[in-house]
């Protein structure tokens, strides 16, 4: 069974319709690289999937369970669910410490010591463990972005979701953020990523799924499908992300 | 007869004036109660308990404090329920500190990105944990300064209590000056004890803005 299902979801704000019957299947160890123009639906599409965004038609299951049903407990869905933001959206009164470990403790209930050996364990994952008592405001861009991801990890879960987690980045610092998805992607992690990222998503991806307003316009293996589009629209915007 | 206005008639409003403090002490955590109440009302997503914060706030706001004290005081006394003026004092002060306090800290709590929000949630906080965990803790910074000014009027809105019958600053101040029948030193010297209540105040919520300014 797949890990994470879309079924004919349609999203819209008042009059817009931001996803037109979206239909998506992603099996546990995939690697989903969406990419498409912006407003083609991308990021509501993964917000959609942990429950921030409501849908008003189809449905979205997560390791079976339905997101879109007012009797699911969202909690136990998001536990399941780790999603990293384009800006990052780190806790800043709160130390890397205290920004990874305030789920664990609250939301898992572990005791303060465990929670910071999570902790550490996770920004070893990111290469930051000597950063663990300094607080967001005294790291880089690229780092927040890696105590951001560790964060997720830290709730250890099935599926991690990334939107745009490169775009607010100079190349630079691009490049040590990739790394650590490289890492992840390596270690059988399932992951769906909205990026720019099209070398990444080349190397890394199982799967292109190319989206087009609001539609998923083409989709398949990822070499493939970035080598040779089959329609006009991808093609058009491979020519511009590339060039 | 009247006599002068010597060492002991400053004595007497020195007196006063701790009632004065402590009214504004009463005033000020029950209004903390009811400001926290609606603040948290404001922004639950739950619509019924955010249009009854809106109403309190509206129907608090248009109207005088002074209303609220007669009302309760001499009002419900009509009625066959007399009330201590203490209790109704505390009583008017914490529905209309509440009123205002709850629309400063409910600025607070929206001034903080609804990323930070997201974020939480995404994580599986609830939302009571969101706000304790995440917003509010960023949303105090925020609300010291306009808090402090509020404390600044409460203190000097006090004097309303002298209206049922609270012998506080500005009452004793009525009495001496009926007494000595010098008004205007009497006075002066009322003014110049708020002010000595209300300058330290101002002074620390000025070095607060300066210094939350200066760590953005």
């Amino acid at each position: 069974m797949a890990l994470v299902e879309l079924n004919h979801v349609t999203k819209r704000y008042g009059a817009l319709t931001v996803l037109d019957d979206v239909s998506l299947s992603v099996q546990k160890g995939e690697i989903i690289a969406v990419i498409g123009r912006s407003g083609s639906g991308k990021s509501t599409m993964l917000r959609c999937i942990n429950g921030l965004e409501r849908i008003q038609g189809g449905d979205i299951t997560v390791d079976g369970v339905r997101v879109n049903d007012p009797a699911t407990n969202l909690r136990n869905l998001r536990q399941q669910v780790g999603i990293v933001f384009q800006s990052f959206n780190l806790f800043p009164h709160l130390s890397v410490a205290g920004n990874i470990t305030l789920a664990p403790r609250v939301v898992k209930g572990k005791d303060p010591g465990m929670a910071r050996e999570v902790a550490l364990d996770v920004l070893r994952r990111v290469g930051l463990e000597d950063k663990i008592d300094a607080f967001p405001d005294e790291l880089s861009g690229g780092q927040q972005q890696r105590v951001a991801i560790a964060r997720s990890l830290a709730m250890d879960p099935q599926v991690m979701l990334f939107d745009e987690v490169t775009s607010a980045l100079d190349p630079e610092l691009t490049g040590e953020v990739i790394k650590v998805l490289e890492a992840m992607a390596n270690k059988g992690m399932t992951m769906i990523l909205v990026t720019h990222e099209i070398g990444f998503a080349r190397r890394f991806g199982s799967r292109v799924v190319f989206m087009h307003q609001g539609r998923i316009w083409e989709e398949g293996a990822a070499a493939a499908t970035l080598a040779s589009p089959r329609t006009p629209e991808l093609e058009t915007f491979l020519n511009a992300v590339l060039h | 007869m009247i006599r002068s206005f010597g060492m002991i008639d400053i004595f007497y409003l020195l007196a006063a004036a701790r009632w004065t403090i402590m009214l504004t002490v009463v005033a000020f955590l029950g209004a903390s109660l009811v400001g926290i109440t609606i603040a948290v009302f404001r922004v639950v997503p739950f619509w019924p308990l955010r249009w009854f914060a809106v109403g309190y706030i509206q129907v608090v706001q248009g109207t005088p404090l002074l209303v609220w004290l007669f009302g309760l005081y001499f009002g419900l006394s009509i009625l066959g329920f007399p009330v201590n003026p203490w209790f109704a004092a505390a009583v008017a002060f914490s529905a209309y500190g509440g009123a205002f306090l709850g629309e400063i800290w409910r600025g607070a709590l929206v001034s903080i990105a609804k990323t930070q929000w997201e974020a939480g949630a995404s994580l599986g906080l609830s939302f009571f944990e969101q706000l304790r965990y995440v917003i509010v803790p960023q949303s105090v910074r925020v609300a010291i300064p306009p808090t402090v000014g509020f404390l600044v009027q409460l203190i000097k809105n006090t004097s309303l209590a002298a209206t049922i019958g609270l012998v506080e600053l500005t009452r004793e101040g009525q009495l001496t000056s009926a007494a000595t029948f010098r008004p205007f030193v009497v006075y002066l010297t009322v003014a110049a004890l708020y002010f000595l209540m209300c300058f330290p105040l101002t002074q620390w919520s000025r070095s607060l803005e300066r210094k939350l300014h200066g760590a953005r």
